[in-house]
């Protein structure tokens, strides 16, 4: 485990490396860049509509889809877990497609439609899959919960859509949401506390009312 | 991570040259593989080439009847096709096996081809490792080799292909088709594509610099019952401690490839003929080579056993 010491010279180490990021010139995506020399940050524009609002970012080229949405847009639901794709804690849905938004970097979603947590529901307008976790305790801690709800929302729009997974029977008749099929689609979604049997039940309770 | 620059290619042709241009550049299509090693700096490209645009992303009829499957298509993609579903359903198994929904929607078809091992050593850049820094030598000879290879390994390297995609398209005589820096093309059969380690464990394809995948083609459907099992320590989300993609016909002759247990999908033709003589006789065939360390000596057995169950289940 890290020291407070250590941890504190990290943050320093990327303050300085942020600070550095702004006395470079842009380099537009696009153009034929000439390989940067080893270390120099470069920056780049990118743009993107974020539930609903577009936004136009110059950026590192080094940051990744979920340090965008959390450093640069401050929508701070989507988490960082394992930051290597293990976890799943930083799920978005992008062009409605649940992905790790941990390994795609921003500047390779251009003109992308991104949903977070944010974009699905709020305080006063919880989607049904938000108000379903909180009637079903899908969760303790609550850290990995927007990535498990992003999951969840995209695993039943696949299983509506007839995408088969590795536990289907059947390759090409229809699909269920049973519990060993949300089971398995929503293995990518790791939950320390072991929520995972309220999350089957929220699920399977929204999978029912979209009959 | 390191800083690079980053284009994005307007041709398959472009993005080669593009590469051949600047030794330390890489494609970058899912980024699911490149970007999980450049955040630990064991790939440090100074130039990204993202090749997401480049139009290489459609399942078509191939001319002998069988499936051109572009480079960019997704592995979610490809397992839903209902062509590959229908007709190559070990390719779907083996698809919907691998890895997890979100990676599974980014993931491309040759990025999956050429991702990287994951031996813990490989990972563990304070660890000596050949594959990573060549000549260091190999920790996971004599360390913790539960997870790795037993065939077709090398005293410098015993690391795994860790795809199960790769497996089954082995078993399905798929063929790769590139693109150079010149402008030349040239069709690979995937059993050629990755490289044994021998004393480069480093060197892990037949690519040159700058060789683009563009495709990826599967011969006409072959039928028979096909059928993907993969063996590993939980029951969804982790790399194959062994896994078989079979194609058995009615006869009973057929094609055994198997994964998680080799520096690439590991198919033996040779010991196809003992099929019907039952899996022991195959799985020995197959493995004669085989030189297990004291931690996965179990492989052994399990893929045997394996290899059995998918034999009964393919009889029905």
């Amino acid at each position: 485990m890290p020291t407070p010491r250590e941890l504190e010279m990290n943050r320093r180490d990327l303050m300085v490396v942020a600070g550095a990021c702004a006395a470079f010139s842009t380099t537009a995506a696009g153009a034929r860049a000439q390989p940067a020399p080893v270390g120099k940050p470069v920056l780049s524009e990118v743009s993107f509509t974020v539930n609903g609002r577009s936004h136009k970012l110059e950026l590192d080229t080094r940051t990744t889809l979920l340090d965008a949405l959390r450093e640069q847009l401050h929508l701070t639901g989507t988490k960082k877990g394992c930051d290597h794709g293990q976890c799943g804690a930083c799920t978005v849905l992008v062009d409605g497609q649940r992905i790790n938004s941990c390994l795609t970097l921003a500047i390779m979603n251009a003109g992308a439609e991104i949903t977070t947590i944010e974009g699905l529901g709020g305080v006063d307008n919880l989607h049904p899959m938000q108000a379903a976790f909180v009637k079903h305790d899908g969760f303790q801690c609550g850290y990995c919960t927007p990535g498990q709800i992003c999951s969840g929302v995209a695993v039943l729009d696949e299983i509506k859509a007839g995408i088969p997974s590795h536990v289907s029977a059947d390759l090409t008749g229809a699909m269920a949401p049973t519990e060993a099929e949300i089971r398995e689609r929503m293995s990518g979604n790791i939950c320390r506390c072991g929520a995972y049997s309220n999350i089957v039940e929220a699920m399977t309770e929204v999978a029912g009312r979209q009959g | 991570m390191r800083a690079f620059s980053y284009e994005k290619a307007s041709s398959p042709a472009e993005a080669a040259a593009a590469a051949a241009r600047s030794p330390d550049a890489k494609f970058i299509a899912g980024g699911t593989n490149l970007l999980d090693l450049m955040k630990l700096q064991i790939e440090a490209p100074t130039h990204l080439i993202d090749v997401n645009g480049l139009g290489i992303d459609k399942i078509e009829p191939s001319s002998d009847g069988g499936l051109r499957i572009g480079a960019l298509v997704r592995n979610t993609a490809l397992a839903v096709d209902e062509r590959v579903r229908r007709d190559y359903a070990v390719l779907s198994r083996a698809l919907l096996a691998g890895a997890s929904g979100q990676l599974r929607n980014r993931a491309t078809t040759a990025g999956n081809l050429l991702q990287r091992t994951r031996c813990p050593y490989f990972y563990d850049t304070a660890q000596p490792c050949n594959k990573r820094q060549p000549g260091s030598g190999c920790s996971a000879l004599g360390g913790f080799s539960r997870q790795l290879g037993v065939v077709g390994i090398s005293d410098a390297c015993i690391a795994t292909h860790p795809s199960d995609m790769a497996v089954a398209m082995r078993a399905l005589d798929a063929t790769v088709e590139t693109v150079k820096p010149d402008r030349s093309t040239r069709s690979i059969p995937v059993a050629e594509l990755h490289r044994l380690p021998g004393k480069t464990p480093h060197v892990e394809t037949v690519l040159d610099q700058g060789e683009l995948i563009t495709a990826v083609t599967l011969p006409k459907p072959v039928g028979g019952t096909q059928i993907y099992r993969k063996v590993r320590d939980r029951a969804s989300y982790a790399f194959a401690l062994v896994s078989v993609a079979a194609i058995v016909q009615r006869d009973g002759s057929g094609r055994i490839a198997l994964g998680g247990v080799a520096p690439k999908p590991w198919r033996v033709e040779t010991a196809e003929a003992e099929l019907p003589r039952g899996a022991k006789a195959a799985a020995e065939a197959i493995l004669a080579d085989a030189k297990p360390t004291h931690e996965n000596a179990f492989k052994l057995p399990l893929i045997e056993r394996t290899l059995g169950a998918v034999l009964t289940q393919a009889r029905g």
